[in-house]
């Protein structure tokens, strides 16, 4: 990069000279170009330097292929043999597929276990972190472990600990009195266990919020205080209010990533040799979506799921921001 | 007890509310932590014993940690894993911090929309890409290699653009106008100024990826086949089909190699704690 950029600064640098045969208010004019303009020209070339490697990815990694994956979803392209296009066939065949219906409620069921309850869950322990001093340190790298986890190795470590008869998690459960249910072979339990894997590895969510929490002025609490607040109403109006820049973040942060889960449903649930047995309970889109293009090479089809997700995302964000922006409490210079 | 309202409580209350927390804290470490011994417990049992929940096995087998090795070649995917990652993470720090200081630094036409651009990049669902991409590879010849599991990462990913350039932001122009004085070139200006002052945030950016990349089961998917060239998420994920699904139930082996897979993170989060927690504190709030 040094060196590409180099020659193109001396070549800059001999433009600007080269002006200086101009007759004199031509001259005089190039002398303040040297400074503004041209200067400016170089500087426009330097930044394109810098970005074209994003640049080029956006072209060949993102723009082109969103094209054609447009393309493609107006066909029955299969990688091999022929392909012809089908018009809004593949749109129309997403409609009526049980699959595409089962598979989106199936993931929204996570996400909407999993965004809610992991997000209370992490602003409790957070809230409580921010009370216990020096001691947070550990405890925070203790939450944030399982995190490294891959997640493969998390869905297969939750394979055991949710088995129904000998689980960790309803041995457990039994010492309260409680009777588990079959989390992983129960049609209604599937959701739920995936959630609980993802649950697990959420450190990262409660070191956002305990950063947050710390950083609220304390002046604002011993004024709330003053004004006869208690630890209740200090929560919702001052704590709350204060870090919701950072709620927000995370919820559309791990409501996109959960809509697009795939990692741990595949692994506890899917594989060569699950294919008989597999209960669609337990399909998310994305696990749909790669069997469509990956196994049953119909990638037409997928591009068009792929395109629907897109939609899905999109409004579910954008329906979120304008909720968010409603209650965000953004502080002067973060807008 | 003076006025009533905001009357300090006796110090009583603030302990036993303090241990209270700790008793919370406590519970909900072991929830984090318990999943991971028990992992390490359930290697090392025979079989029979897998499902036990004891803590401590009953009949230590070492013997696991040999088959697994006969399972696969599970040396051979911990390096390729490492490999894949490093390049993954190298690629996309470089390329990353690149662009995002060309738009942290520079003033020129166009920046704020190609700025929106790369942000609202942010929002596609990479399953809208996958497919193209994969011709795309597929195409070149190099599917069935590991170069399509990194070689997207020299050209920067929107997340990481966006907290660098955040961090670039923090950099006083001055210092940047000083240099430009003493005749410091724009790269100059980039790798002598920029890069070492937002060392830690390179540091993250570097960390995550490779923390992705080492967790990441889909692109393997696509596009390894031969056993030889898997990550060790694929290998993994092959050993648990294989050995423990296909209803054979050796989950003492799959438990090994859940723990081979596992280990190495936990070991390199033990080096980087510090950096990784509190980058991803300072990420956020730049976010």
């Amino acid at each position: 990069m040094g060196e590409l950029l180099a020659p193109r600064e001396s070549l800059g640098e001999a433009h600007g000279r080269s002006r200086a045969s101009l007759p004199l208010p031509g001259r005089l004019a190039a002398r303040g170009g040297r400074r503004g303009q041209s200067n400016q020209a170089r500087e426009t070339r330097a930044a394109w330097m810098f970005i074209a490697p994003w640049v080029v990815g956006f072209l060949v990694f993102t723009a082109g292929p969103m094209l054609a994956s447009l393309v493609l979803s107006f066909t029955d392209y299969s990688l091999v043999g022929q392909t012809r296009g089908v018009g809004a066939d593949n749109y129309r065949q997403l409609l009526e597929d049980p699959r595409v219906a089962q598979s989106l409620l199936n993931t929204f069921v996570y996400a909407a276990l999993f965004v809610p309850v992991g997000t209370c869950v992490a602003l409790g322990l957070a809230m409580l972190l921010a009370r216990v001093g020096r001691a947070s340190g550990f405890f925070r790298t203790a939450f944030y472990l399982p995190e490294m986890t891959p997640a493969v190795a998390a869905a297969a470590l939750f394979l055991l600990l949710l088995n129904g008869q000998t689980g960790l998690v309803n041995t457990v459960l039994g010492w309260f009195g409680i009777d588990g249910p079959n989390w992983t072979t129960d049609p209604n339990w599937l959701k739920p266990s995936l959630a609980m894997v993802s649950l697990w590895s959420m450190g990262g969510t409660i070191v956002i919020y305990l950063a947050a929490i710390k950083n609220v002025p304390r002046q604002l609490y011993e004024a709330a205080q003053l004004d006869g607040a208690g630890p209740v109403r200090r929560f919702f109006h001052v704590t709350l209010p204060m870090i919701s820049g950072a709620v927000f973040f995370t919820v559309i942060t791990n409501t996109i990533a959960a809509l697009q889960m795939f990692d741990q449903a595949y692994t506890m649930f899917y594989g060569p040799q699950q294919k008989a047995t597999a209960s669609d309970e337990s399909l998310v889109f994305m696990v749909y979506l790669f069997q469509n293009a990956f196994q049953y090479f119909k990638m037409g089809y997928a591009s068009a799921m792929a395109w629907l997700l897109f939609v899905i995302i999109l409004l579910i964000t954008l329906v979120q921001l304008r909720v968010g922006n409603r209650f965000v409490h953004y502080e002067g210079d973060q807008r | 007890m003076s006025g009533p309202g905001l009357a300090p409580s006796p110090r009583l209350a603030p302990r036993l509310a303090h241990a209270a927390y700790l008793v919370v804290l406590l519970a909900a470490t072991a929830a984090f932590v318990y999943p991971l011994l028990w992992l390490v417990s359930a290697s090392l049992k025979p079989k029979s014993e897998v499902f036990d929940n004891r803590l401590i096995p009953r009949h230590v087998q070492w013997s696991n940690f040999v088959e697994v090795w006969q399972a696969g070649p599970v040396l051979r995917w911990l390096l390729n894993s490492v490999t894949v990652g490093i390049m993954a993470a190298t690629a996309v720090t470089i390329s990353s911090a690149l662009v995002a200081f060309g738009f942290a630094y520079f003033r020129f036409r166009f920046r704020g929309l190609l700025f929106g651009l790369v942000l609202s990049t942010m929002m596609l669902p990479g399953a809208v890409t996958m497919i193209p991409v994969y011709l795309i590879w597929n195409r070149i010849g190099l599917v069935d290699t590991q170069v399509p599991l990194w070689g997207q990462n020299l050209f920067g990913t929107a997340f990481y653009i966006f907290l660098l350039r955040q961090f670039f932001l923090g950099v006083p122009r001055e210092l940047f106008e000083a240099a430009r004085v003493d005749g410091c070139g724009y790269f100059g200006l980039f790798r002598r100024i920029a890069l070492p002052l937002c060392r830690p945030a390179l540091v993250i950016v570097f960390v995550f990826e490779l923390k992705a990349s080492w967790s990441d089961l889909m692109k393997p998917l696509i596009y390894l086949q031969t056993p030889e060239y898997f990550t060790m998420p694929r290998g993994l994920k092959q050993i648990i089909d294989s050995y423990a699904l296909s209803g054979e139930y050796h989950w003492e082996i799959a438990m090994a190699a859940t723990l081979i897979a596992t280990l190495p993170m936990i070991i390199a989060f033990a080096f980087a704690q510090r950096h990784i927690l509190d980058g991803i504190a300072t990420s956020a709030r730049q976010g």
